[in-house]
């Protein structure tokens, strides 16, 4: 190799460059599989998926299961498909999302450009807060929503994941404010912008990358949920998570395996979507949600 | 008056989150600490027995089940993990062409809920209609892989699925990691004459500890709060085959009415995860001042 590399890339002959290429394929493979069985599957009859190979493409391609799974599949006692969780998923993102968006951004703001004494064990105390296992929460909160009267309701649920989302959000606020030029927010504070001007006119117009990374960090932490929403949902507040769970882990009736590969692939769908989309900002919250500091 | 005004204003802003933070999560945290020294079954109850919950727990078989799953479950997804993420972030790292859709797709099950990669699992490895059926089709009629179904077996197909989710994420890790090495460093080995294989274990591999290190707390905390993958692929069985902690604090706490036995054990839980990430936080944090 005689062009100086910006990588680590070892001199290498062409044999174990093949050998490379074969691994990564080889892996490509491996993690596709299981979402090539989930499609495939979604469109074979019950019989077909039965008498064969779980691994071959559809013989006769029916979507009959995609149906079954959006709007008629048996779950808990109604027949009404995945669509009303669906809708109940969405219902509880938007608002959680957007709610502990704003506030992280807010927090980030006030931690790295109006620090007060005290603001960094605040700091600490919501950087720990990300990482408890949240089994420590579920009794209390329990009865919290009880007195709050939002037991079982989709505003206990968005009260829920907002809270428990602030340490993250503004943990990724406060790391990229922190770089933001402090300079200009004292030379608008000179110039008589107040707290929220400076805010709303300097910090958030140049926070589009940071917002993006937070809104799919928290959408998909929210969407996929499934502790709070197993343990504080009711029979008409249930994410799809949930019902996807109660889908195929029912113990009565036949076994739709190509209704539940369709149930699936719906419940993962527009966390795939966004990560497909703009999956460069969702790495970024992956590593930032990693290397803390 | 204004300036004054401007003075709170900041301290107002943040104080709604601070109030919920401490209350939602340290106030809940004393809150179940409590409750784990009382006798509450169904409801809470503040009839105080010391630490009789803790004895009891640690007597249960159950809990030695959980924390014997959680150990092997635990070790080998972060074993596997970190050599799998290693070995890809390196073969990624070799100027490949299309790097960025196959880091795409190592990556992708990062996004997808822990349920729906319980059930693609839980249904491929059945054996009546997965991958053990599969082979019999292709000919291979002595093929047997009934892990799922085998009380012995039945955590190794969990890790088989969690590993599938999570490598990815350490993969990118560590690429990340390996494209913070310094290139001045390899070129002086290779003018040294050090072989390709030899600077990677010499001299790039150690200079991930960081990155190991991360990946360890990542993955550890992971580990002891895996909840959802373990109800959507085995729902705790067979029997009580794959019980994890996690598992047996809501079977305790919401479906067995002893809710003081399941408060103790989501404190253990808090302590094992905060021993790990406590240390880590504090250090990382140190650091981060340091360099400002």
């Amino acid at each position: 190799m005689s062009i100086p590399s910006q990588d680590n890339a070892i001199n290498a002959g062409s044999l174990t460059r093949i050998l490379i290429y074969t691994l990564l394929i080889f892996f490509v493979i491996y993690y596709l599989l299981p979402l090539w069985v989930m499609v495939s599957n979604s469109l074979k009859t019950l019989d077909e998926i039965r008498g064969g190979d779980m691994l071959a493409p559809p013989k006769d391609i029916t979507f009959e299961p995609w149906r079954q799974a959006w709007s008629q599949t048996q779950i808990g006692v109604e027949a009404t498909g995945l669509k009303p969780y669906f809708f109940n998923s969405i219902i509880m993102v938007v608002p959680a999302v957007f709610l502990s968006t704003f506030l992280g951004a807010l927090n980030g703001y006030v931690m790295t450009k109006w620090e007060f004494p005290g603001v960094n064990l605040i700091f600490g105390l919501m950087l720990l807060a990300c990482f408890i296992p949240f089994q420590i929460v579920l009794i209390p909160m329990a009865r919290i929503l009880g007195m709050l009267g939002l037991a079982g309701t989709l505003g206990g649920l968005i009260m829920v994941h907002t809270v428990y989302g602030l340490g993250f959000t503004t943990l990724f606020f406060r790391n990229y404010y922190a770089a933001f030029p402090t300079e200009l927010v004292r030379a608008a504070q000179i110039d008589g912008a107040s707290f929220f001007q400076v805010f709303w006119r300097i910090l958030i117009p140049s926070s589009g990358p940071i917002i993006v990374v937070t809104i799919i960090w928290q959408f998909t932490n929210v969407w996929n949920d499934f502790l709070f929403g197993a343990s504080f949902s009711s029979y008409d507040s249930t994410p799809i998570t949930v019902a996807l769970n109660n889908l195929v882990n029912s113990s009565t009736g036949v076994k739709e395996y190509n209704v539940h590969f369709a149930g699936a692939i719906l419940t993962a769908l527009p966390t795939l979507i966004v990560y497909i989309v703009s999956g460069r900002y969702f790495v970024r919250g992956l590593m930032a949600g990693a290397v803390k500091g | 008056m204004r300036d004054r005004l401007q003075e709170w204003v900041p301290r107002i802003v943040l104080a709604p989150s601070f109030v919920a933070i401490l209350i939602f999560v340290y106030g809940f945290i004393l809150y179940t600490g409590w409750l784990s020294m009382t006798n509450s079954r169904m409801l809470p109850n503040n009839d105080f027995v010391g630490l009789a919950n803790y004895t009891k727990l640690f007597g249960l078989k159950h809990w030695s089940i959980a924390l014997t799953n959680l150990a092997i479950f635990g070790t080998l997804y972060i074993v596997i993990c970190s050599c799998l993420g290693l070995f890809l972030a390196i073969l990624l790292d070799q100027q490949i062409r299309s790097e960025g859709f196959i880091r795409t797709v190592y990556l992708y099950p990062m996004a997808i809920s822990f349920i729906v990669t319980g059930v693609a699992w839980k249904w491929f490895l059945d054996p009546g209609i997965g991958l053990e059926n599969t082979m019999h089709q292709w000919g291979w009629e002595s093929f047997q892989f009934n892990w799922i179904k085998d009380r012995e077996m039945a955590i190794y197909t969990i890790v088989i699925a969690a590993v599938w989710q999570s490598s990815g994420y350490v993969m990118a890790m560590f690429l990340a990691g390996l494209r913070g090495v310094d290139n001045e460093i390899i070129k002086a080995a290779q003018v040294d004459g050090a072989s390709g294989v030899l600077i990677y274990r010499r001299i790039i591999i150690p200079m991930m500890r960081p990155v190991f290190l991360s990946a360890f707390v990542v993955l550890t905390h992971l580990a002891i709060k895996s909840y959802d993958l373990v109800v959507a692929m085995t729902g705790g069985g067979p029997g009580r085959a794959t019980e994890v902690p996690a598992t047996f604090m809501y079977s305790y706490t919401f479906t067995r009415n002893q809710m003081g036995v399941g408060a103790s054990s989501a404190i253990i839980m808090l302590i094992m995860v905060f021993s790990i990430v406590v240390p880590y936080l504090y250090s990382e944090i140190r650091h981060g001042e340091k360099n400002k």
